[in-house]
């Protein structure tokens, strides 16, 4: 978990960390250097998730095949 | 042969030879069944090398056979087997070689929903077997999609649930492969599908989705037929991809949900499954931000509150003795019931040593030292004789020596020598008695005019007060009598008187006192 840097996570890899870091936290017995390394993490953390979730943006497209039924590329799908 | 050759009805109808009459039965059948449909049950199926199919089509009461040519047989959707009620469509051929004739079969297929069910219980059965639907082979699925692929009909309500639950939940990028949902294209199409979704290569032009729905609306067994095609099965159990299965409705079941990684009862369904809620998980994230501040804070008021607790805990210098302290007193309390351990253990030893110390041990030492005493003291009676002899022989010598004549002539000696010897004492005691005599009678003689009555003679005399000599006046006048000696004899004078001394004129005061040294006790004259 900790050789992926957030930046990288994907949502659900940054949200069981988060969760993870939550918990030890939340355990109280990390030493103050460590919880202050961890509060950060966690604030990394959260923001990661977020931008995952708020970048998602709705597009939708469908295949074209070509004569062999290999995609060939795709159209927009609109008013659906 | 006469008799029986009697002209008949139609004899004079032209003869057939056989490959004639042949001919024109297979232009006949040939021609009146050229396309049949023909429901049958599957008899005996045989698949030789050359790849042609034959088989029996039967029912209760007849049968006819079948043939599906190799080109026929590759291109079928449904492999018969036998036991199968199928709709055969072909035509009709006869074979006059043998005076047969067999249908041959363009297209065959399973009759009616109840051998439908048949055979896909059939092939549930044979795809379990494989372990196609082990539950160990369900792949979890993606918790936030990037991509959704799905695999349904471009057009109509099902895509259009689908993208309007997932733009409810969380808007996400789609990718539609289109397919035909039913009829004979349709599972060829889906599997095509399936396959080509998992060719995708991650990140490129056409991204590769992380979860795929393969949906289809309500309808028929027939027309679900599609998703019960082992090819779809297949291809559903060979992707990578995590598939979410939605086809038909909730009481629909199709082969593919049975190998798919989960099973969503409506397109809408499956599009809940694929991602979570947005907002939710926002609001989520904002807890844990809270709660992350909430946590830190804590922890550092925690910290806080142990440092000044263990400041306040530690402990008195004086306290850190108290244990060893105790140590010792416990130790000290043991001593005493160690040492009575101790010796008892030392008297169960003694007990032990002294247990083996039996009489039978000491009776032996005394039998040891009776033995010994006896053999000793069988030594002793002839040792002693021995002895005795010895000296006795030894007195003998001696006595030998002994005569009574020597005593007796000893003894003669011996009191001659006493004779002699009592004389000479008897003439020495003699003499030394008339010598001690004289002396005596000399030394009296002197005594006797040294003593006071020889003074007496001479006009000297003793006066004497109640028996004790008086040497001066206040002696005579204490005296109550007094008696006066002289050379022949003693005389009392008077009373005593209670005058002075001057009325004693006869007292002779002189003489008296000349005569004080000379005084003498009473006692003296006891001596002679």
């Amino acid at each position: 978990m900790d050789e992926i840097a957030v930046e990288e996570m994907s949502f659900e890899q940054a949200m069981a960390e988060l969760e993870r870091v939550l918990g030890l936290l939340e355990r109280g017995d990390a030493p103050l250097e460590d919880s202050i390394g961890l509060y950060e993490r966690g604030a990394a953390l959260k923001k990661r998730c977020e931008t995952k979730l708020r970048e998602a943006e709705e597009k939708v497209a469908a295949i074209t095949l070509d004569g062999a039924g290999a995609p060939a590329g795709t159209t927009a799908v609109d008013g659906l | 042969m006469d008799l029986i050759d009697t002209p008949q009805t139609g004899e004079n109808s032209p003869e057939y030879t056989v490959a004639e009459l042949s001919g024109a039965i297979k232009r006949v059948m040939e021609g009146e069944f050229s396309h049949v449909r023909l429901r049958a049950e599957v008899g005996r199926v045989s698949r030789p090398g050359s790849g042609h199919l034959y088989l029996d089509l039967k029912d209760d009461r007849a049968v006819i056979s079948g043939v599906i040519w190799k080109g026929v047989a590759a291109r079928l959707t449904t492999r018969p087997e036998e036991g199968m009620e199928v709709v055969a469509t072909g035509r009709i051929t006869t074979f006059p070689g043998q005076s047969k004739y067999q249908i041959v079969i363009e297209d065959i297929k399973p009759a009616g929903v109840g051998a439908l069910m048949a055979l896909l219980e059939k092939r549930k059965a044979m795809l379990a077997a494989e372990g196609l639907f082990d539950p160990g082979r369900k792949r979890p699925l993606p918790f936030l999609p990037e991509v959704i692929g799905v695999v349904t009909s471009p057009s109509g309500a099902v895509i259009r649930d689908i993208l309007h639950r997932l733009r409810d939940r969380c808007p996400r990028k789609v990718l539609i492969w289109p397919v035909v949902v039913q009829g004979d294209k349709c599972a060829a199409q889906v599997a095509a599908a399936i396959e080509g979704f998992n060719r995708l290569t991650p990140g490129g032009a056409l991204p590769r989705p992380d979860v795929l729905i393969v949906a289809r609306g309500g309808g028929s067994v027939e027309d679900l037929w599609g998703f019960n095609e082992e090819i779809v099965a297949r291809a559903a159990a060979a992707s990578d991809i995590p598939l979410i299965s939605a086809v038909g409705h909730e009481t629909d079941t199709t082969l593919i949900d049975f190998v798919s990684d989960k099973r969503a009862p409506t397109p809408t369904a499956a599009a809940e499954l694929a991602v979570p809620v947005r907002h939710e998980l926002l609001a989520q994230l904002d807890s844990y931000e809270s709660r992350l501040s909430h946590a830190l804070s804590q922890g550092l008021a925690r910290k806080d509150q142990r440092l000044r607790d263990m400041g306040r805990a530690l402990p008195r210098a004086e306290s850190l003795l108290d244990l060893p302290r105790q140590r010792l007193d416990f130790a000290a309390s043991r001593l005493g019931p160690a040492l009575i351990k101790s010796v008892q253990a030392r008297r169960v030893r003694l007990a032990n040593v002294s247990g083996s110390l039996r009489p039978a041990t000491l009776r032996r030492h005394i039998d040891d030292s009776k033995r010994q005493l006896g053999q000793s003291a069988q030594r002793l009676g002839p040792a002693l004789l021995r002895a005795v002899a010895q000296k006795r022989g030894a007195l003998d010598l001696r006595a030998a020596a002994l005569r009574p004549q020597n005593m007796l002539r000893d003894v003669a000696d011996k009191s001659g020598r006493l004779d002699v010897v009592v004389d000479r004492l008897r003439q020495i005691a003699r003499h030394q008695l008339e010598t001690r005599r004289s002396r005596l009678e000399a030394i009296d003689r002197l005594r006797e005019t040294l003593g006071y009555k020889a003074t007496l003679r001479r006009g000297y005399a003793v006066v004497r007060g109640d028996g004790a000599v008086i040497t001066g006046v206040a002696g005579a006048c204490a005296a109550k009598t007094l008696e006066v000696e002289f050379a022949d004899g003693r005389v009392q004078v008077g009373t005593p008187l209670p005058g002075a001394p001057g009325t004693e004129p006869g007292e002779k005061p002189q003489p008296t006192a000349a005569k004080k040294p000379r005084r003498a006790p009473p006692g003296q004259g006891s001596l002679f």
